[in-house]
C-alpha cells in the first residue's frame, strides 16, 4: 500500500516537526468536523486524515504531502533559506514582522510554501506545496520566489512540477509586491509551457484569491482534493455584494468540476497513484 | 465642479471672488485688485493642498464623480476608434471595454474597465466591476491585435472583479491567470496604465505588459483601502490608516519598482482639465510605444518575464 512508508514514519517517530508534536496522540478519540462521528485518532492518521466514515479531508501540512508522494518518503528541501522581510513596516494591531516572528513560532515553517524534490515510482518531479497554518498560506514575495525557483529547477532537470495550492490569497502586508506575485509565477509558467515541461496543479481547502487567480487555475492538469473550497472572491464577500444566500456546494471541487474548471477530484488516498499515471503519460 | 472635503477651503475662497467679480461687474467699485489678490490666494492654496495630498486623499481623487473615464480617453486620443463586443462564447461584458483606434495615424488596441457617468449607467457597467467574459473579451482582442501586430494599451480603473455567484460559476479566477499567462507571451509593446484605482485581481487581469503607468492621482494595490481596514483592523473605518499601510499611491509604487512611470496630472486632478490630460497621456504612450516597437518580440518577452521574475523583496539566512 502506497500510504505504508508516510504511516511508518508517523508511527517510528521519524517525523517529529513541532506540528506533529502538538498534535493529538494515537489512542485519542476525535470528532469529524463534517459527519461529527467520533474516531481514533491513530485510524485517522493512517487514512492520511480523511474521516473513515464521510471522507472528510482535513488539512495536511507540506511535509505530510511530500511524506504521501515521494518514493519511500525520501526527497531533497529546496530553498528553505528564503525569508520575508517587512520591507513597508506595515503595522495595523500588531507590526508585519511581530506576526511573522509567531508564525515561526507557531509553526516552525520558514513560510506559506515548501518546495521539495525527489522521485515518484522514479519519475522525478518537484512539488511546491502551501501551508495554509502560516498567515493563512498567504503568497507574498517568499511564495512567488519560491514558486520561479521551482520552475527553474524543473526546467534544469526536466522534471514536471506540482504544485499544491492552500491559500486565503495575496499578502496583505506586502500590498502591491504580493499583487504583483500573481504576474510573477503566471509568467514563470509560461517557460514550462513553451518547454513542454508538465505543470500539475492540486487545489485543496481552501485555495482563493490571487492565488486560484494566477498559478492554481493554469496547470495543464487542474485537480482538487474533495470537497475544497476553490474560489476567486470568498463566500462572504459575494454574500454580501449580491444579498443572497449561496448556493449548496457552492464553490466546491464538485461544484468546479461541474462548471468545468477541473480536470478530475482526487482522493487523497489515490494521489500517488494518480500522479505516477500522469507522469508516465506526460513523459516525453 | 464636485468639491471634496479637503478641497472645501478652495471652495469657500472660490465664492468669495465670484462674490466679488459680481461687485465689480455691477461697475460701482473697482475690485481688479482685489480680484487679482484673491486668485493669487486661491492658486498658492490649490497649489498647497494638491502638492501635500496623503494617500487618502488621492484615493478620493482616484474615485472623484467628475473624472473622466477610460472611454472619454480613448474618444479623445483617437481620431478614430472602432468599439469591439463580446467573448465570442458567453456575452458582452459592460465593464471592460475594447477596440481598435487610430492615434495620429497609427492604429493601437485600447481596451480597460469603464466605470458609469451617472447612476443608471453605473448600473450599466457594474461600477467597472468585471465579469470573466470581460477578461476574455480584452484577452480576445488582445490575441486580434497580435495577428495584426498592433501595440496594445490597457486602461485599469476598477474597484476590483466582480465577486459574483455567475462570475465564480464561469471561472473568474481562471480568467484572470489566463489573461496573465497570456500576456505575458504576447508578440506586441503592450503598456498598461492606471487611470483611477487599480483594485487587486480584477486590476491585474489586463495590466501585465512592457511597461506600467500610473496616473499622478491613482492608487494600485493588493486590496482596497476599505476592504484591508475591514479584514486587519476589524472595520472600513480605518481606511485612512490601511490607505496609508498599503503605501499604494503612484509615487509608492514607483518607488516600489512596480510601476515605470508617473503621469502628471492637472492640478487638482484630471477632471480639472480632462484635455490637458488627453495630452500627456499621449504623449507617453508615444513615447513609450516607439521605444518598445523598437525590441525584436522575443526580446520584449524575455524582458517581461525578467521584469516581473524581479519583482519581491525577501531575504536569505544562512543555515
Ligand atoms: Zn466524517
Amino acid at each position: 500500500m502506497e500510504r505504508v512508508s508516510w504511516f511508518k514514519r508517523l508511527k517510528e517517530g521519524i517525523t517529529t516537526s513541532t506540528r506533529e508534536k502538538k498534535e493529538a496522540p494515537d489512542g485519542v478519540w476525535v470528532k469529524c468536523p463534517s459527519c461529527k462521528k467520533a474516531y481514533r485518532n491513530k485510524e485517522f492518521l493512517e487514512n492520511l486524515k480523511i474521516c473513515p466514515y464521510c471522507d472528510h479531508h482535513s488539512r495536511l501540512n507540506s511535509e505530510e504531502y511530500f511524506d504521501i508522494i515521494y518514493d519511500e518518503s525520501e526527497y531533497k528541501i529546496l530553498f528553505a533559506d528564503l525569508r520575508s522581510i517587512d520591507f513597508l513596516g506595515f503595522t495595523d494591531s500588531k507590526s508585519y514582522q511581530v506576526r511573522l516572528d509567531e508564525a515561526y513560532e507557531k509553526t516552525g515553517l520558514s513560510d506559506a510554501m515548501a518546495v521539495a524534490e525527489g522521485t515518484v515510482d522514479g519519475h522525478p518531479l518537484v512539488v511546491a506545496c502551501m501551508d495554509f497554518e502560516f498567515i493563512g498560506g498567504s503568497m507574498g514575495s517568499v511564495v512567488g520566489e519560491k514558486i520561479a525557483r521551482a520552475v527553474d529547477r524543473a526546467l534544469e532537470q526536466r522534471s514536471a512540477l506540482l504544485i499544491i495550492s492552500k491559500s486565503g490569497g495575496a499578502r496583505m502586508m506586502e500590498s502591491s509586491i504580493s499583487l504583483m506575485q500573481l504576474a510573477k509565477t503566471s509568467a514563470k509558467l509560461t517557460q514550462l509551457a513553451r518547454e513542454g515541461v508538465p505543470y500539475f496543479s492540486l487545489m485543496t481547502d481552501p485555495t482563493t484569491g490571487g492565488v486560484t487567480a494566477s498559478y492554481a487555475m493554469l496547470g495543464d492538469i487542474n485537480m482538487a482534493e474533495p470537497g475544497a473550497l476553490i474560489g476567486f472572491a470568498g463566500p462572504r464577500v459575494i454574500k454580501e455584494t449580491i444579498k443572497k444566500d449561496l448556493p449548496k456546494g457552492f464553490q466546491r471541487s464538485e461544484f468546479l468540476l461541474e462548471s468545468g474548471f477541473l480536470d478530475f477530484i482526487v482522493d487523497r488516498r489515490l494521489l500517488r497513484q494518480r500522479l505516477m499515471e500522469l507522469l508516465v503519460l506526460f513523459k516525453s | 465642479m464636485t468639491y471634496l472635503e479637503f478641497e472645501k477651503p478652495v471652495a469657500e475662497l472660490q465664492e468669495q471672488l465670484d462674490k466679488l467679480r459680481l461687485i465689480g461687474e455691477q461697475g460701482k467699485v473697482d475690485v481688479t485688485a482685489s480680484v487679482a489678490e484673491m486668485e493669487e490666494k486661491i492658486g498658492e492654496l490649490r497649489k498647497n493642498i494638491y502638492e501635500n495630498l496623503n494617500a487618502w486623499q488621492r484615493v478620493q481623487l482616484s474615485r472623484h464623480p467628475d473624472r473622466p473615464y477610460t472611454l472619454y480617453y480613448i474618444e479623445n486620443l483617437c481620431e478614430n476608434f472602432v468599439e469591439l463586443h463580446g467573448d465570442r462564447a458567453v456575452g458582452d461584458d459592460k465593464a471592460i471595454v475594447g477596440g481598435f483606434g487610430l492615434m495620429d495615424g497609427q492604429t493601437y488596441l485600447f481596451l480597460g474597465q469603464q466605470k458609469g457617468v451617472n447612476t443608471k449607467m453605473r448600473q450599466y457597467r457594474r461600477f467597472g466591476m468585471a465579469n470573466p467574459e470581460g477578461y476574455r473579451k480584452a484577452l480576445r482582442l488582445m490575441k486580434l491585435a497580435e495577428k495584426f501586430n498592433k501595440p496594445i494599451v490597457t486602461f485599469i480603473d476598477t474597484p476590483g472583479a466582480f465577486p459574483g455567484i455567475e462570475a465564480e460559476e464561469r471561472g473568474q479566477a481562471e480568467a484572470i491567470a489566463r489573461n496573465l499567462f497570456e500576456m505575458t507571451l504576447l508578440k506586441v509593446p503592450v503598456i498598461c496604465i492606471v487611470l483611477g484605482e487599480g483594485a487587486s485581481g480584477g486590476a491585474i487581469g489586463i495590466g501585465l505588459g512592457d511597461r506600467i503607468f500610473m496616473l499622478e492621482n491613482t492608487w494600485y494595490s493588493v486590496i482596497s483601502p476599505e476592504g484591508c481596514a475591514s479584514i486587519l483592523w476589524r472595520s472600513a473605518d480605518f481606511k485612512e490608516q490601511a490607505a496609508e499601510a498599503l503605501q499604494l499611491t503612484a509615487k509608492n509604487n514607483f518607488e516600489l519598482g512596480i510601476i515605470d512611470g508617473i503621469i502628471k496630472e492637472p492640478l487638482g486632478g484630471a477632471h480639472v482639465n480632462p484635455k490637458s490630460m488627453v495630452t500627456n497621456l499621449k504623449r507617453a504612450i508615444k513615447k513609450n510605444i516607439k521605444e518598445l516597437s523598437a525590441m525584436d518580440p522575443e526580446e520584449r518577452i524575455q524582458a517581461r518575464i525578467d521584469k516581473y521574475s524581479a519583482m519581491g523583496r525577501f531575504t536569505e539566512v544562512s543555515k
